[in-house]
């Protein structure tokens, strides 16, 4: 069922290592790191509208 | 009427942001599962193709990259007519939210070009016309948000990157065709990269990795589009209810 | 409808000719940037006769590009475009005679200058005379196209760059079937077929464009 007869067969991907490596590499980092960047974002705006609104019902509370 | 009511209330951020929010974990777990089984499919199962060796294995996210990029560019100026038409407000917050995400799409389909044109053609850039257009593309999506980036007033910047997008999808064939009729004029690369006859399971699995990318473009603009929303709509009810309940 | 185009475009003719100095900067920015390329590619005959469609048509985009931020930005400033906005006639009548109007204060002198700089870069009389025409029946459309992004720019900050990101992607099919057109003569193929297309596509961005430009300004404006 699996092509591949080893691991090192697979990973050297019969001389295109590098180029299916680079590709899939890049392609994993990217969507890795924009759902990180993404959540991240959401997180700070969250918390920075939490401060803003409670900054606002202390000012008209007073 | 009550047509009316339920379309104004689905296309409502207080509706939506829930919504969204319950809907991005399946998202999610259906793309997982989709990439897990194409790779399977297409890196451990799939044969080598006799023409390109391994090299071809790119396909499985070269294909679906492109794809994606070009099919987030007409979903983007789907939801611009809908907002310019019916005046929406989510519209204009789902194109904005869709915008990185196509444009990292054109840069990956860029990138597995190139590293798919070096052991192919020889080179790691060629003026093929489907690399030239994708790289149009990405300049479509900087330009769509260097503009709505730089416009302060959010109904503006929505209604003039919806004008940019209906503009730019009016334009994107002719782009295509005359890049087309310049690259056969001018004698173009004779491989082609998607040409050789697949197997059926390098078929099937490019079509897993696309339906995985598919989903994940969509978890990933929801939760933009719920950060752009909560943003807007800081000064309203139930924006005021998700702030003050969310934990720090 | 014919009288408003033409009062726009007498109007902003006008306005053009009490500022020559501009018209005559865009005119020698392109001169300087199509002499720059043979001082940047040496002198070879051959190779410079292939490259000149190219260099011409891309200094004549950017030379094009020069006027466009202020093509709406004055009339904005002191008020009348609101007024025009506000007018029982179509917008989008108005921006067509600015269209036709910027055409002619920056299409046009490009057009006629261009035959002399094709020398420089040895075309033969032919390929001088397409080239010429190719200037003058791509131009409007990079004025119509370019409306389309000044107006969704005007009044903001960085415009100019700004406008530059949004329009020359859309300029690629002029400049692809107005460097192909003169391409075609030089190799002997004849430019008739980029021609026609290049008339087509002017006729659509200046039918077009200036009613998309309308609908930007009203967004602008609003």
């Amino acid at each position: 069922m699996i092509y591949w007869n080893s691991l090192s067969d697979f990973l050297a991907m019969g001389g295109y290592g590098l180029y299916v490596w680079g590709s899939f590499g890049v392609t994993a980092l990217i969507m890795v790191m924009e759902p990180i960047l993404v959540l991240r974002h959401q997180k700070n705006t969250l918390a920075r509208l939490k401060r803003q609104l409670r900054a606002e019902s202390r000012n008209t509370a007073e | 009427m009550k047509d009316r009511f339920n379309l104004y209330r689905f296309a409502s951020p207080a509706t939506f942001y829930p919504l969204a929010g319950s809907l991005i974990p399946y998202f999610v777990a259906v793309s997982v599962v989709f990439g897990l089984a194409g790779l399977y499919l297409g890196m451990l199962v799939a044969p080598t193709d006799f023409q390109q060796g391994e090299g071809y294995r790119i396909i499985f996210i070269h294909v679906p990259a492109s794809w994606m990029s070009m099919f987030i560019y007409l979903v983007m100026a789907f939801w611009a007519a809908i907002g310019l038409a019916f005046n929406t407000r989510l519209s204009g917050m789902m194109a904005q939210a869709l915008a990185p995400t196509g444009a990292l799409m054109a840069f990956l389909s860029l990138w597995t070009g190139a590293l798919w044109g070096k052991p192919m053609w020889g080179a790691w850039w060629v003026w093929d016309a489907r690399l030239t257009s994708e790289l149009i593309l990405l300049f479509l999506y900087i330009g769509y948000m260097a503009l709505t980036a730089a416009i302060d007033d959010t109904r503006r910047a929505d209604k003039a990157g919806g004008l940019l997008l209906l503009v730019g999808v009016v334009n994107v064939p002719i782009i295509y065709f005359s890049v087309k009729w310049w690259n056969t004029l001018h004698q173009g690369s004779s491989v082609n990269l998607t040409k050789s006859s697949m197997a059926e399971t390098m078929l099937w699995g490019m079509l897993l990795m696309a339906m995985c990318f598919w989903m994940y473009s969509i978890a990933i603009a929801l939760i933009r589009a719920r950060t752009i929303m909560l943003e807007r709509e800081r000064h309203t009810d139930w924006a005021r209810a998700v702030i003050a309940g969310a934990h720090e | 409808m014919l009288n408003i185009i033409g009062a726009v475009i007498a109007r902003d003719l006008k306005l053009a000719m009490r500022r020559q100095a501009d018209i005559v900067s865009a005119v020698f920015f392109f001169i300087i940037v199509v002499s720059l390329f043979p001082l940047g590619i040496g002198p070879e005959p051959e190779l410079l006769r292939k490259l000149a469609p190219g260099v011409l048509w891309v200094a004549a985009l950017l030379a094009t590009m020069l006027s466009l931020p202020r093509l709406f930005a004055d009339d904005h400033r002191d008020g009348t475009l609101e007024q025009l906005a506000l007018a029982p006639h179509p917008l989008g009548l108005v921006v067509t005679g600015k269209v036709i109007a910027h055409w002619l204060v920056s299409g046009l002198p490009l057009a006629l200058i261009a035959p002399v700089l094709g020398i420089q870069f040895d075309l033969s009389a032919d390929a001088l005379l397409v080239l010429t025409g190719a200037i003058l029946l791509g131009t409007p459309a990079l004025s119509g196209i370019g409306a389309i992004g000044a107006a969704l720019t005007l009044g903001l900050r960085g415009g100019g760059v700004l406008l530059s990101l949004l329009v020359l992607p859309l300029y690629i099919p002029v400049l692809i079937f107005g460097a192909g057109a003169v391409d075609a003569t030089v190799s002997g193929l004849g430019g008739e077929g980029h021609l026609s297309l290049l008339a087509a596509m002017t006729i659509a961005a200046v039918g077009f464009a200036p009613w998309a430009s309308a609908a930007a300004l009203k967004i602008a404006l609003e």
